[in-house]
């Protein structure tokens, strides 16, 4: 299967995810310049990597979502491709109304730099499908606007449509007000669209693909793309 | 084509919690302010508008509001003021 980058200026966990899927998953990545206006058609899988682009100015992702790539990205999501936003990445797609809800700053007004403990909720995802749900994954995180907010009528259709993939909970799985870094309501990780085609979360998956680096959590999100992916393609051969 | 000064306010919805605002209240009240209560962060947003009229610089500094300044989400604005701007001479 194939990655396809995008690349904002600002952007700076590009790289980073490239290394995680050559390297780590062995599959190939190509990076889309933010001034592109299509998604090349051999790309599987979209992923709006980390960073802090456009310098944060105005709000995370206010002026990325703008970018001429995010014109191709939404038409790529409505055709059911996949996207995967990281940090950044999430709160581009939330600007974009790729998914729903917005981020405040964190609720400690710091930026938030360590590892944290996410519960998977769902594992019948493209990102989830190595899991098990309740599985409790350890990934980075590193964000001073990662507060996850939906007003409640918006948050009640999120659980009800269980859109909700990654919440911060403890070592044992337990959702406590301590282990939420941010004060993101519901303890809010990451969240898919109604689909299930999108996901954004703030956790950092790439950085936690090697022992090196602490961790290979991160890697089975990426694993669970390349199994679905590769499902797919066995699934089309056969019909 | 005249050209107007038009300053915007962004605030945070007033049912979400501003946790700056709170912060910064706290510390105004540890100064002795204790008369200051309910403080808000906001962004202020100034920018000169080429337009007809002063309604028509409002009307663009208020679709530039909805469709960037300000995340409905999260956000309210508030367009303060429209006022004639001198132009700036072209060297």
């Amino acid at each position: 299967m194939k990655f396809g980058i995008v690349v904002f200026p600002g952007s700076n966990c590009d790289w980073d995810v490239y290394w995680a899927v050559r390297a780590g998953l062995g599959e190939e990545a190509e990076f889309l310049w933010h001034k592109e206006e299509s998604i090349p058609g051999d790309i599987d899988c979209v992923v709006l990597p980390g960073g802090f682009s456009y310098g944060d100015y105005l709000r995370s992702g206010a002026i990325a979502r703008f970018a001429p790539i995010m014109g191709a990205v939404a038409r790529f999501a409505r055709a059911g491709g996949l996207v995967l936003g990281i940090c950044n990445g999430f709160q581009i797609l939330c600007e974009a109304g790729l998914l729903p809800g917005a981020f405040l700053r964190n609720r400690q007004l710091r930026f938030v730099c360590r590892s944290v403990f996410v519960r998977v909720e769902r594992s019948d995802t493209p990102f989830t499908n190595l899991l098990q749900p309740g599985a409790v994954l350890r990934l980075p995180v590193a964000h001073g606007e990662g507060n996850y907010y939906a007003e409640p009528s918006v948050l009640r259709e999120l659980e009800r449509r269980g859109q909700i993939l990654f919440r911060y909970c403890d070592a044992a799985g337990q959702l406590t007000e301590d282990a939420n870094p941010n004060g993101s309501v519901a303890n809010i990780a990451g969240v898919l669209s109604p689909e299930g085609n999108v996901l954004g979360m703030m956790p950092h998956p790439e950085r936690a693909c090697e022992t090196l680096l602490g961790g290979t959590d991160g890697l089975t999100v990426f694993e669970s793309l390349q199994r679905h992916c590769t499902m797919a393609v066995a699934t089309s051969a056969v019909l | 084509m005249d050209r107007f000064r038009v300053a915007a306010v962004v605030t945070l919805r007033r049912s979400i919690a501003d946790v700056q605002g709170t912060t910064v209240e706290q510390a105004l009240h540890a100064l002795g302010f204790r008369a200051i209560e309910n403080v808000r962060i906001g962004k202020y947003v100034e920018m000169e508008i080429r337009a007809a009229s002063a309604e028509e610089a409002h009307r663009h500094a208020e679709q530039a509001c909805q469709r960037l300044l300000a995340n409905p989400v999260i956000e309210d604005y508030q367009i303060l003021a429209v006022t004639p701007a001198v132009a700036k001479e072209v060297p």
